[in-house]
Formats: structure tokens, C-alpha cells, sequence
């Protein structure tokens, strides 16, 4: 295969993939073998931290060899794929983006992931990430951070947005036609939108988390990361469902969320939340947004204002719950039985010394947090304040979703920033996340969907928020928006490649 | 009676919680499918989940839910229909998640009560505060190594029901009964082994003083006492202890201590500055527990009798005295061996069938170190044991020595009796040959006899019964004698 027809497969999205294998135009092999020179020539981004070619080599001819023998095409046959190194995979090693896991190789293969394999995904290797998801530049990463393809005018590295940046910086420069991400309070939709593709975190229990390395139990959710909001649909329909082994997760049947997409919107309430003109919210975003709204009632929605008053209470809020589970969730990272092991003179300064060469700095910041928030004393002034206004939160949706049908709102409040900005001031890397979190709080899902670009040149998104377990009218007005929007700029990387 | 502690500035009354931790009966752990044998090789019957490996999620067993609801309903306890698992977090190498799984603020069961049997026959009742579902944690082994420690994992993740009593008890005394009873309890509910010395019963103790009418002192907290004998003693030095302090001058702190058993007192193990804050807050990982009450009802309907109520029945329907009731029904399997003696058939002495179990059983298994269940006198020869004394085939006497040939052949007392040839004579004829020649030997004793010294009768009796080979039915041969002895 020429190298010009090989670049041309890594332009595929996964739906014409899909179809270019059924039809026998190329096998997977060939596909793959594409994308794994898209991996080895794009290795200037450091999106992965373990690259496992011949992994992806053998599940591509294991797909190829089902296809001569006629066997019934599974969902994603064939089909390369990048995985973020939450998700632990069995013989490969899964680090979470910290030196506490480096060199850990899991026994087992989280549940999301071998639902991918069983559809007869094929994995290019594991995608660098913030440091156990908590980041929103995967700056936080100890394997160093992860370079966005776009640039703007003056040239410097971007971030891709965290946590899932090498996820999302991966399949905006063609090396995967998808990849698995995971969301905590935005860590999906931000990179999404900064990264120009498509990122949806679903409903809280409707994929399981049994093999994902947790960062906040009640918050996070994995999900998919593509070119087309088709692809998601897709890739999101094979993760979803029970799982009898995580008991947060919904025994609810998972709808063809394909089969969802197209048509047009008629009937179909959006509802924009007043209290998301936040400040400081560039004219830019503000005017995108107004065009988004334009788009879907082009497509036959009707918009309508609502109101979600305890909006700004969100990150605050979310900032006290995350940080508290964390600091539990994280506690079994102690170097007694895997990972990272500094020995000391007792077992608190094996603890000390583990945990504390171990963990980055945002880590330790958030763990310290969570201690403080759950510590005697400060338990009812904090998280269970917190908790409360959790409630609220859920509730502001549930009574605004009594007269809408979804939500459209920006993905983020601003577009990619350069390496190293805002890294010493956490409340305005936190700020990137004001638009995500309250659906992570309320357990809603929300989809990223790249509407334009700003007057950098970089790209912005647009969120679509719906109704618990009720993606298929998120997809569909987010096929809508996609649509309207038509994306198709490149990244700054790819152009005249 | 009441026990008190008499000190320099007057008399001190003891006051006694108790916390059992009582191993779940169950084949897996709370939170994951691992075994829970006793006793395995180290390090065997742990999951990913036990031994928290990156990415694992607890799931909660619903048998030891059930067993939990079951021993709350045993002890007459509100069962609740939400209750929350906690995470209590801190690290210790043992504890491979850095937090236990447990229940805070909400548990599954609320108050109840338990009925205490004291020695002397009396009843007196200890309040439940609460009882909650707990994972164990592993154990960190010290002694295999000169430097380093080593952990099993084994009991990390099984299965723990905390059982809280209320400050209501008085004595060591009462803390003997209701650790007795409570274990006695959990044994016919099926919901704990109760063998402390396997560490599936496990009692930490708070113990204060107090002179009696005063609001409560300072408690101090005693850990981890392995034998109810033991948790008696630790009570008696803590109790004398905090009294000395007290009228020394000084203050009772309250403090975690533990029981040494070779010396039998108690020190400090915490200092109040090494204090944990556990952090308690919901597991994110599970779901509220949420019950419903037909299957509460379902499982109240499968509750087996229970001591109390069996107790009663054992006083009205075989007309026992309470302490023999209470001291049948304590284990269940010894209760199920009366009750089979007893059988169904009437005129059976239930009381006489009583003391032999209590007594000569009890002592039998005792000596030869076997269980009830596996005891070589089968409930049914101990009834027929008891009916030859009652139709007079033998003699009370004869009878323990038919008894010990039970215990060491296992055969009926039928065949024992016959073999041996210890039949009583109760043929008149024989017996009136045998007494006339006693009489005839001891014509000047007979006289006096007759002439009104009764006291010489018995000597005749035991002349008579030596004659026929301790054979003679003891009441016949005295009904003779007196009718041939007449003045």
C-alpha cells in the first residue's frame, strides 16, 4: 500500500471504516499498520505513554482472519483504537499517568476495554493523561505533557486540555479513529473541544467503572472520543450496560443510539441556562453559542431560556467532593503490595517516602484537600455542605428538564492555552471545567461537539446536555449541530501533510 | 449480690458496654467472592478486590445481609430499612484499600435486647444499641522475620458484624452471661461460629466507675479480649484500677488499653496524640442499602427457636427449673439431645432425663472429649436408661454402672443389663428367702427390731441387698422387711 492511500486511511472516521472493511476495500491490517505509522511519525505529541503495535497487529489479523472465515461482522471489527491509561489492560502496563503505577502490568482487563476487544476493536496503545485524571492541560502528567496538534498564530505548544489529552490529541491528529476517555468533571468534553472532535460522558452508571483506576467514584464515567458524533454513538453503544461487578452501574437496557442520529429536530426543546453567561466569557464563545442556537432552530428546535440557579455554587462544590473521594480512592497507592516502593525505617516512612516521590504536586494538592474537607470538624462545614448542594444541583436540572427536552452550552469557557500557562494559578486551571462539571454532579450526559473556530484559529465546542439515560436525543441534536456546524478544518499539524 | 468495688472513699459500681465483632457465617467475603476457610495457607483466598489492586469494586454479598438481618431479628431488634456502608479511612499495611468498609451513621440494625441467665436462676436484660455489617482486615505477622513484617491477607474483607450493647451492665458476672448468651444466639441463628478462639468472636470492652446514682464517668476502652474469661478479668483490674486512680487524686482518661493475659492487667495502647480521624464518609462505590420488608418478613419466618422462647418451653412443658432450662438450652445442639431423650412418649421422667444429661452426659463427654452430637449414649438409650429405673428393672445405683458401659461400648442399657445379669429381683418369693435368712442369722437384731428400733431397719436392707448381689429392688425389700419385722 502507497504511503498517500495509507494517510488516506487514517482520514477514515470509523463508520466509513467500517464500511471500507465490510466492502473488502482494505483489511484491517492495512489500517492498522496506517495508523501505527501515524503513531510513530506524530510521536513529537507524546500522546501515549506505551505504544503496543504488535498488540494492535495481532487483534488486526485476528479481525481479518473472521472476515475470510465469513463470520458475522462485530460492531467495531477491525477498527484501531486508542486507550487512556486509566483503563487497566491485561499484560499491558497501566499507570494512570503517575510514577506511583509506573511498571504496573494488571492481571485483568477493565470492563469497558473488553467490551471493545469483544467487538473486535484493535488497541494502539495507552494515551497519556493528567496524573489519575486530574487535570484539565495534562500538564500533571509525570510522563510529561502532551502537545495539542493545533497552533495558533505564534506558534507555541498548546495543551490539548485534560484529562484525556493524549486521548484527544490522538484522534485529532489521525493516529486512532477513536479513543476511550474518561470524564470526572470534564475531562472528556474540554480536550474534545479542544482538540476539534467529538467527546460524550454518559450518564453516571451507564458504563461500568469495574478496572478503571478511580479518581472520583460518584463522578467518573469513561467514554468516547471521535471525529463524528456517528462515531460515538457507535463506540458508546458497545461500552454501555450492566455490569454486575460495578453496583453503580444501571441495569437499564442500552437503546441503538446509532439509529438515533438524523432527522430533523422538530419538537424538540433546547433550553439555555441564563446562569451559563458567566464572567469573563469571551465575546467570541458568547457569539458561537448564539450561532449554535440559530443552528438547532434551523433544524426545527425550539430554544427557550431556563434557569439553574445554583450554577456557580457547582465548582466549588465539585472541587470538595472530587478531592474527598480521591483522597480515599488514592489511599491504597502505599507501596505495600504493587507499584512504586520507597523503603524507609518504619511503615510510615514507607508511606511518606512512597507517596510522597511517588505523587505529582497536583495530586498531593487535591488528596491534602480531600483530607482537610472529610476531617473531624470540618466534615459539616464542607462535604456535607457540599452534598447538599449536590442535591440542589441535580435538582436544578431535574426541574429545568420538566420543560426541555436538552441543553446547549459552551464546552468550555476558553480556547486551548499554551504549555505552561495558568500552571501556577489552580483556581484558573479549575475554571476550565465550570461548564462540564455540573453534569458530573447531577450524573447527566453531555457531548462535545466541535461548532467553530475563535479568531486564533483554534477550535471551540459546544455542549449538549440531556436527560438521565437519555443519549439518543442528545446524539441526535448533536448530529443536528454537527451538521450544521460542519467542522471540517484540520489541525494546524495536518495541514499540507 | 450486686457487685461493687469498695474503696477508701466509698463503694464503686462498675459500667460495661460491649463491642463484639462476630465473623459472618458465609462462603465468601462481604465485598467480594473469595473464600473465608479458617486456617488456610497465607495469602490464599484473596481477590483483586480484598487486596485492592487499581480499578476493583466492592459488591456487596447479599447472604450477609441476610445473616445480619437474621441475627438482629435473633435479638429482638428494629431492623433498618436504609442503611449506609461508610468508608472509615486509615492506613495501616493490613488494610490494603487505607479504608475499611463499614457502616456510621446509618447501620442495618437498630436496639434490641438481650436477655442475660444469671448463675443463681435469674434473668436480667442488656440493651442493643446497634449492630452493623464491617469488612475484617488482613493480619500483619511480626514474628517471621527479625526485620520485616509480613501481611496475610486471608481475613481481609471478611465478612464482621459489630454488635454494640448499651452501658448496662454491672459486673463481670453480667459480661460472662451476655457474652454466653449472645454467642449461644448466634449459633442457633447459624449467623456466627462464635469460637473466640478461632478470633470469629472478638470483644473490645468499655469499662467506667462510678458511685451508683452518679451520671457516667470517663470510659476507658480495653481491645481485642479473646476469651469471655479473659474479658471477666480484664473488667475486674480496669474496674479496681480507675477506682484507684480516682481516689488517688486523679483522672480516668479515656483511652484504648489492652488486656494482658499473663500478668492480667491492662496498659495504654494508643496515646491520645496518635488519635485517628477515620474521615467517615458514604462509599461512593455502593449503592444505600435499601430493604424491603417482605423480605424481612421472609427471613423472620425461617428464624429457628431461639434460647429464650425454648427456655420457656422447657419450664412449662417438661416442668424444669429455669436454671436447668437455661443450662440445656445454652448450646442448641444439647437442648436437641434432651428434647430427642425426652421423645414424644408420656410418663417419661422429663426431670430425672434432665439431670442425667447435666449430670453423668455432660461429665461422660467431658472425660472422653467428644461432642453431644457424636455422644456414645444415643438420646434413645439414655430414655430407656432412665424407664428401667422408673419400672424398677434396676436400681438407681445400678444404673451408673450401666451408664459407664453405655459410654464404653456404645450398646443399649437393655443389653448391658442383661448381659451383666443386673436385673433386680422384685420376685417376692425370692426376696422373702433372702430376708428370712437375714432374719434367721440375726435373730437378736430382729427382736430389737420388733421391739420398736426402727433405726435397725436399714441395717437390714443393706444386709439383704449385699445378699442378693445389690440386686433386690430397694422398695420391695423394704416393704418385706417392715411387714416381717412387724411387732
Amino acid at each position: 500500500m502507497s504511503a498517500a492511500s495509507a494517510t488516506k486511511l487514517t482520514e477514515l472516521d470509523i463508520a466509513a471504516a467500517r464500511a471500507g472493511l465490510a466492502r473488502g476495500d482494505f483489511s484491517s491490517v492495512a489500517l492498522t499498520e496506517a495508523h501505527i505509522r501515524a503513531m510513530e511519525a506524530a510521536r513529537g505529541l507524546n500522546a501515549f505513554v506505551v505504544e503496543t503495535p504488535e498488540r494492535a497487529l495481532e487483534q488486526a489479523r485476528a479481525s481479518d482472519e473472521r472476515r475470510r472465515r465469513k463470520e458475522p461482522a462485530r460492531r467495531l471489527d477491525g477498527i484501531p483504537l486508542a486507550i487512556k491509561d486509566l483503563f487497566c489492560t491485561q499484560g499491558v502496563q497501566t499507570t494512570a499517568g503517575s510514577h506511583i503505577l509506573e511498571g504496573f502490568i494488571p492481571g485483568y482487563e477493565s470492563t469497558v476495554t473488553a467490551k471493545l476487544w469483544d467487538a473486535g476493536a484493535v488497541m494502539l496503545g495507552k494515551t497519556n493523561l493528567d496524573e489519575f485524571a486530574m487535570g484539565s492541560s495534562n500538564a500533571t502528567s509525570y510522563f510529561g505533557p502532551v502537545k495539542n496538534p493545533w497552533r495558533r498564530a505564534d506558534n507555541k505548544d498548546l495543551v490539548p486540555g485534560g484529562s484525556s489529552g493524549g486521548s484527544a490529541a490522538a484522534v485529532a491528529a489521525r493516529i486512532a479513529l477513536g479513543a476511550l476517555g474518561t470524564d470526572t468533571g470534564g475531562s472528556i468534553r474540554q480536550p474534545a473541544a479542544f482538540c476539534g472532535i467529538v467527546g460524550i460522558k454518559p450518564t453516571y452508571g451507564r458504563v461500568s467503572r469495574w478496572g478503571t483506576v478511580a479518581f472520583a467514584s460518584s463522578l467518573d464515567q469513561a467514554g468516547p472520543m471521535t471525529r463524528t458524533v456517528r462515531d460515538s454513538a457507535l463506540m458508546l453503544g458497545v461500552i454501555s450496560g450492566h455490569d454486575p461487578k460495578d453496583s453503580t452501574s444501571s441495569p437499564l437496557p442500552v437503546p441503538d443510539f446509532e439509529a438515533a442520529l438524523g432527522g430533523d429536530l422538530k419538537g424538540l426543546k433546547v433550553g439555555i441556562p441564563k446562569e451559563y453567561r458567566v464572567d469573563g466569557m469571551s465575546a467570541e464563545i458568547d457569539a458561537l453559542w448564539k450561532r449554535g442556537i440559530a443552528w438547532l432552530e434551523a433544524a426545527g428546535a425550539r430554544a427557550v431560556e431556563v434557569s439553574l440557579p445554583h450554577t456557580s455554587y457547582a465548582l466549588p462544590t465539585y472541587y470538595i467532593v472530587a478531592p474527598a473521594e480521591a483522597s480515599s480512592n488514592l489511599a491504597r497507592y502505599d507501596g505495600v503490595r504493587y507499584g512504586l516502593r520507597v523503603p524507609g525505617e518504619s511503615v510510615d516512612e514507607l508511606y511518606q517516602n512512597t507517596r510522597g516521590s511517588g505523587f505529582g504536586r497536583e495530586v498531593r494538592r487535591r488528596i491534602l484537600i480531600g483530607t482537610y474537607v472529610l476531617s473531624a470538624g470540618y466534615y459539616d462545614a464542607y462535604y456535607v455542605k457540599a452534598q447538599q448542594i449536590r442535591t440542589l444541583i441535580g435538582e436544578d436540572f431535574r426541574k429545568a428538564f420538566e420543560t426541555v427536552d436538552v441543553m446547549l452550552t459552551p464546552t468550555s469557557p476558553s480556547v486551548a492555552f499554551a504549555i505552561g500557562e495558568k500552571m501556577d494559578d489552580p483556581i484558573a486551571m479549575y475554571l476550565n471545567d465550570v461548564f462540564t462539571v455540573p453534569t458530573n454532579l447531577a450524573g447527566l450526559p453531555g457531548i462535545s461537539v466541535p461548532a467553530g473556530l475563535d479568531g486564533s484559529g483554534l477550535p471551540l465546542g459546544l455542549q449538549i446536555v440531556g436527560r438521565p439515560f437519555d443519549e439518543a436525543t442528545v446524539f441526535k441534536a448533536a448530529a443536528a449541530l454537527e451538521q450544521a456546524a460542519a467542522f471540517t478544518t484540520r489541525p494546524t499539524m495536518l495541514r499540507g501533510a | 449480690m450486686a457487685y461493687t468495688i469498695e474503696g477508701k472513699t466509698g463503694t464503686w459500681e462498675a459500667v460495661i458496654g460491649l463491642e463484639v465483632h462476630a465473623q459472618v457465617v458465609a462462603q465468601a467475603k462481604l465485598f467480594s467472592g473469595a473464600a473465608t476457610e479458617f486456617g488456610a495457607e497465607a495469602n490464599t483466598q484473596v481477590s483483586l478486590v480484598d487486596a485492592a489492586f487499581p480499578g476493583m469494586l466492592p459488591v456487596l454479598n447479599r447472604h450477609c445481609v441476610e445473616q445480619a438481618i437474621r441475627t438482629g431479628l435473633g435479638l429482638k431488634a428494629a431492623i433498618n430499612r436504609y442503611s449506609v456502608f461508610e468508608r472509615k479511612n486509615y492506613f495501616y499495611p493490613d488494610l490494603p484499600q487505607g479504608y475499611q468498609i463499614s457502616q456510621f451513621a446509618h447501620p442495618i440494625v437498630g436496639t434490641g435486647t438481650i436477655v442475660l441467665d444469671m448463675p443463681d436462676g435469674t434473668s436480667r436484660s442488656v440493651g442493643i444499641e446497634r449492630l452493623h455489617l464491617e469488612q475484617d482486615s488482613g493480619k500483619s505477622l511480626h514474628d517471621q522475620d527479625p526485620r520485616r513484617s509480613f501481611i496475610d491477607l486471608n481475613r481481609s474483607g471478611v465478612a464482621l458484624m459489630e454488635i454494640v450493647s448499651k452501658p448496662d451492665m454491672r459486673s463481670p458476672e453480667e459480661v460472662g452471661a451476655y457474652l454466653r448468651k449472645l454467642r449461644s444466639i448466634l449459633r442457633y441463628l447459624g449467623t456466627c461460629d462464635g469460637n473466640m478462639d478461632e478470633g470469629s468472636m472478638r470483644c473490645d470492652a468499655n469499662v467506667s466507675v462510678r458511685h451508683a446514682g452518679e451520671e457516667y464517668r470517663t470510659r476507658a476502652e480495653i481491645k481485642n479480649v479473646n476469651s469471655v474469661r479473659f474479658v471477666m478479668q480484664a473488667i475486674e483490674y480496669e474496674a479496681r484500677r480507675q477506682v484507684d486512680v480516682y481516689e488517688s487524686g486523679g483522672k480516668v482518661v479515656q483511652e484504648t488499653r489492652l488486656f494482658d493475659s499473663r500478668n492480667g492487667e491492662t496498659r495504654p495502647m494508643r496515646s491520645k496524640e496518635l488519635a485517628h480521624d477515620y474521615r467517615y464518609f458514604p462509599d461512593p462505590d455502593l449503592l444505600p442499602l435499601e430493604l424491603d420488608e417482605a423480605d424481612i418478613e421472609r427471613i423472620r419466618a425461617s428464624l429457628p427457636e431461639l434460647p429464650d422462647e425454648k427456655k420457656a418451653r422447657f419450664i412449662t412443658d417438661y416442668g424444669l427449673s429455669p436454671y436447668d432450662a437455661g443450662v440445656l438450652v445454652a448450646e442448641k445442639e444439647n437442648a436437641a439431645y434432651y428434647e430427642a431423650a425426652v421423645g414424644d412418649a408420656k410418663g417419661r421422667d422429663q426431670k430425672a432425663i434432665a439431670n442425667w444429661v447435666m449430670g453423668d452426659l455432660f461429665a461422660a463427654l467431658n472425660r472422653t472429649g467428644r461432642d453431644v452430637t457424636d455422644s456414645p449414649v444415643t438420646p434413645e438409650n439414655l430414655a430407656r436408661l432412665v424407664e428401667l429405673i422408673a419400672d424398677a428393672t434396676i436400681s438407681g445405683r445400678t444404673a451408673k454402672e450401666v451408664f459407664e458401659a453405655m459410654v464404653e461400648t456404645g450398646k443399649d442399657p437393655g443389653t448391658i443389663v442383661a448381659e451383666k445379669g443386673l436385673r433386680q429381683i422384685t420376685d417376692t418369693g425370692a426376696l422373702e428367702a433372702a430376708i428370712d435368712g437375714v432374719i434367721a442369722a440375726n435373730a437378736e437384731k430382729a427382736a430389737e427390731v420388733r421391739a420398736g428400733k426402727d433405726r435397725m431397719l436399714g441395717w437390714f436392707v443393706g444386709q439383704v441387698m449385699k445378699a442378693t448381689g445389690g440386686k433386690g429392688n430397694p422398695a420391695l425389700v423394704n416393704e418385706l422387711l417392715r411387714k416381717k419385722l412387724a411387732p
